[in-house]
């Protein structure tokens, strides 16, 4: 039974040497700057110069990282990269567009204020996903605004007033830099 | 007993008793719904949990961790789909049991057996703190060195089948902890002579991307299933009464989740696979394994959630987490300068013991919960995978930008999230990198100190624990070999 949960787990999809060979050739990089970006300091023991750890851990990335495309190419019967492989890279590449919009976000928000911000990303990206409906766009703007009041209202975490709320009348300014 | 009064006093506060109630509650919440997750809610919370007491916030760290594997069972037993990753097993026996039309005697059971093994591991733990306390000041340098090399190892070698790409991302998690200015001699490490990275890559920024925007991207990328439900009559109470039957198969579960709870890098995946295979091969039915056993959902249930509280061993008698959401909870100690490690067994005892009594009454609120109200908390699963994507995106937000307003940590928190969101497609593994990034912090500094009183390499473990746990490094890395050695030869027969 345990064998068969184990295999369950260790799912094999495309783009393994895609990004195995990302691995290697970003680790290959940082042992070659090793010696440009740590130092090396006279009567200090091997264990206490500032290059031992990074050396440690990049070389091991190396080492490691090989041997797992290593692995890789020759449990891989089929040609080095093939169609999947590049279609599995395109899904990773996809994702930047909504790390886009998560930037776009943090962008927004010093500029316009945190709860504007989120009254509009939140419904916009709904939006975006498909939710065309009147309700799942109200319930991302309440949900927007629940998320704003708890964190900033209640539990007053570190998030700046917008620089909109500098036209907001004396009375109201105030407020809305603590609270929203 | 007086250490037993003053960890009660230390918890008779209104703050920490909502604590305990947000925390018993959001955790059921966040376990039944897939796709979140604890890692996914600690990650996003870690930040605002920083300007509470250092008791308010734990209990509600604390509180989501414990409760969620509760509330993982339930979408692994009614939809065959794991609220959380440790419920993965839940759903052999579970989901044929609700096929059966069982699925209420199945909750019941797993409540059942969850709250036994959350009490049981914390009332051992109680049981054994006065021990720890003496044994704690037994780790110098040289022993916690040795233990999170130990940690490290196990994490790796934990990675069946995927033990190299494991260690590669270890390696990759040291070495983004070396970044930055180096502690003692302050020269610049891979600063690349960009002034942002002369402060080091923050932990939590890390962990952020790693956990909470992959999981938003995964999240956002994925397709919103269509999930039936169907409304459960009757009570939950008669769980209690169909565990007492299987005492054994409990008691082993729950020793087996306190034993490889405290073990660094191990947790609940082994102590489950365990506790399950034993119970399978002393069952009287071991056909039923897979197919609704009862004995089956009761190993998985009580082994797993008796890993919590012990997993918080390691963390607070020698400062080294064993896994990613005790990795995070490190850094809440850290913010309010409580150091975990031998000197808080000493000096602060009444403090680890009302972490286990909050531990404990986090179980009685959770199960109370869950008899009451879950035919409304089932209709959770129902929010649909992309919509929830958008909320985890807009909670992500909080957890990054309020910890220092800084673009640049949200930009560095997106570029972690396309590399979770990487690993995640590909099932690779995640953990190493943040165990790395915290265990490699502690053994620089710990090796360091360590050899400075070492002539022979010998020296080093010529202290009876220093020899134990070297001991126990070389005896994993020979299993890990054997076991390596006999994949292969399967392989080629």
């Amino acid at each position: 039974m345990s064998e068969e949960i184990e295999k369950k787990q260790v799912v094999r999809t495309a783009g393994q040497i895609v990004f195995a060979v990302g691995f290697v050739l970003i680790a290959l990089v940082l042992v070659a700057v090793l010696p440009d970006q740590t130092a090396w300091k006279n009567r200090t023991k091997l264990f206490a110069q500032p290059r031992f750890w990074p050396a440690v851990s990049v070389i091991g990335m190396l080492v490691f990282g090989g041997l797992h495309l290593w692995h890789q190419t020759r449990q891989s019967r089929k040609r080095l990269v093939d169609r999947n492989d590049l279609y599995e890279a395109g899904v990773w590449l996809a994702s930047f567009e909504y790390a886009g919009w998560f930037l776009a976000y943090v962008w927004g928000v010093p500029i316009i204020g945190y709860l504007p911000a989120t009254l509009i990303f939140a419904p916009l990206l709904s939006w975006r996903l498909g939710y065309r409906g009147r309700k799942m766009l109200w319930v991302s703007v309440i949900f927007g605004a629940l998320v704003v009041v708890m964190f900033k209202g209640f539990l007053h975490v570190k998030i700046p007033g917008g620089l909109i709320y500098e036209y907001l009348p004396d009375a109201l300014r105030s407020f809305f830099i603590l609270n929203f | 007993m007086d250490v037993f009064l003053s960890g009660i006093e230390i918890l008779a506060r209104w703050d920490v008793g909502l604590a305990l109630l947000v925390g018993s509650v959001g955790g059921v919440l966040i376990g039944a719904i897939p796709g979140v997750g604890p890692a996914v809610a600690i990650a996003i919370l870690l930040p605002a949990t920083f300007s509470m007491d250092p008791i308010v916030g734990l209990t509600v760290l604390l509180g989501i961790y414990g409760s969620s594997m509760y509330g993982g069972s339930i979408p692994a037993i009614l939809i065959n789909t794991p609220g959380t990753a440790v419920n993965a097993l839940t759903t052999y026996d579970g989901f044929p049991m609700t096929n059966r039309g069982e699925a209420r005697r199945a909750l019941a059971l797993a409540y059942s057996s969850s709250f036994f093994g959350g009490v049981f591991s914390v009332v051992c733990l109680i049981l054994f703190a006065p021990v720890l306390a003496k044994v704690a000041p037994m780790f110098g340098s040289r022993e916690i060195f040795l233990a999170a090399l130990l940690g490290i190892i196990l994490v790796v070698t934990a990675h069946h089948k995927q033990t190299l790409i494991a260690a590669a991302m270890a390696c990759f998690g040291i070495w983004l902890n070396t970044i930055g200015l180096e502690p003692v001699k302050y020269t610049k490490r891979y600063t690349f002579d960009q002034s942002w990275l002369s402060g080091g890559v923050n932990l939590i920024v890390v962990v952020l991307g790693l956990f909470a925007l992959s999981q938003a991207f995964i999240l956002l990328y994925s397709k919103d299933k269509k999930v039936h439900l169907s409304k459960l009559h009757g009570s939950f109470f008669q769980g209690f009464r169909e565990l007492a039957r299987h005492p054994r198969v409990a008691g082993v579960s729950a020793t087996f989740g306190v034993l490889m709870g405290m073990i660094p890098g191990v947790g609940e995946f082994t102590a489950q696979f365990m506790s399950y295979t034993y119970a399978q091969k002393t069952s009287r039915r071991p056909q039923d394994f897979g197919h609704g056993s009862s004995e089956g959902l009761i190993a998985a249930e009580t082994s797993n959630n008796a890993v919590p509280a012990a997993a918080m061993v390691p963390l607070l008698a020698l400062g080294i987490p064993g896994e990613a959401l005790t990795a995070m909870m490190l850094s809440v100690f850290y913010v309010h300068n409580v150091i975990p490690g031998p000197g808080l067994f000493q000096n602060r005892m009444d403090f680890v013991v009302a972490l286990y009594i909050a531990l404990l009454l986090l179980n009685v609120l959770v199960v109370i919960f869950l008899l009451v109200a879950t035919n409304q908390l089932i209709k959770v699963v129902h929010i649909p995978d992309r919509f929830l994507g958008m909320c985890v995106l807009v909670l992500s937000f909080v957890g990054v930008y309020s910890l220092r307003n800084s673009v640049t940590d949200c930009a560095l928190a997106a570029a972690f999230g396309v590399l979770g969101f990487v690993l995640k497609r590909l099932s690779l593994p995640i953990v190493p990198i943040i165990l790395g990034m915290v265990l490699g912090g502690i053994m620089e500094v710990k090796l360091r100190a360590g050899m400075a009183r070492v002539k022979t390499p010998f020296d080093f473990i010529d202290r009876p624990i220093a020899m134990i746990l070297f001991l126990m490094i070389v005896f994993v890395l020979l299993l890990h070999v054997v076991r390596v050695w006999r994949d292969y030869k399967q392989q080629k027969a």
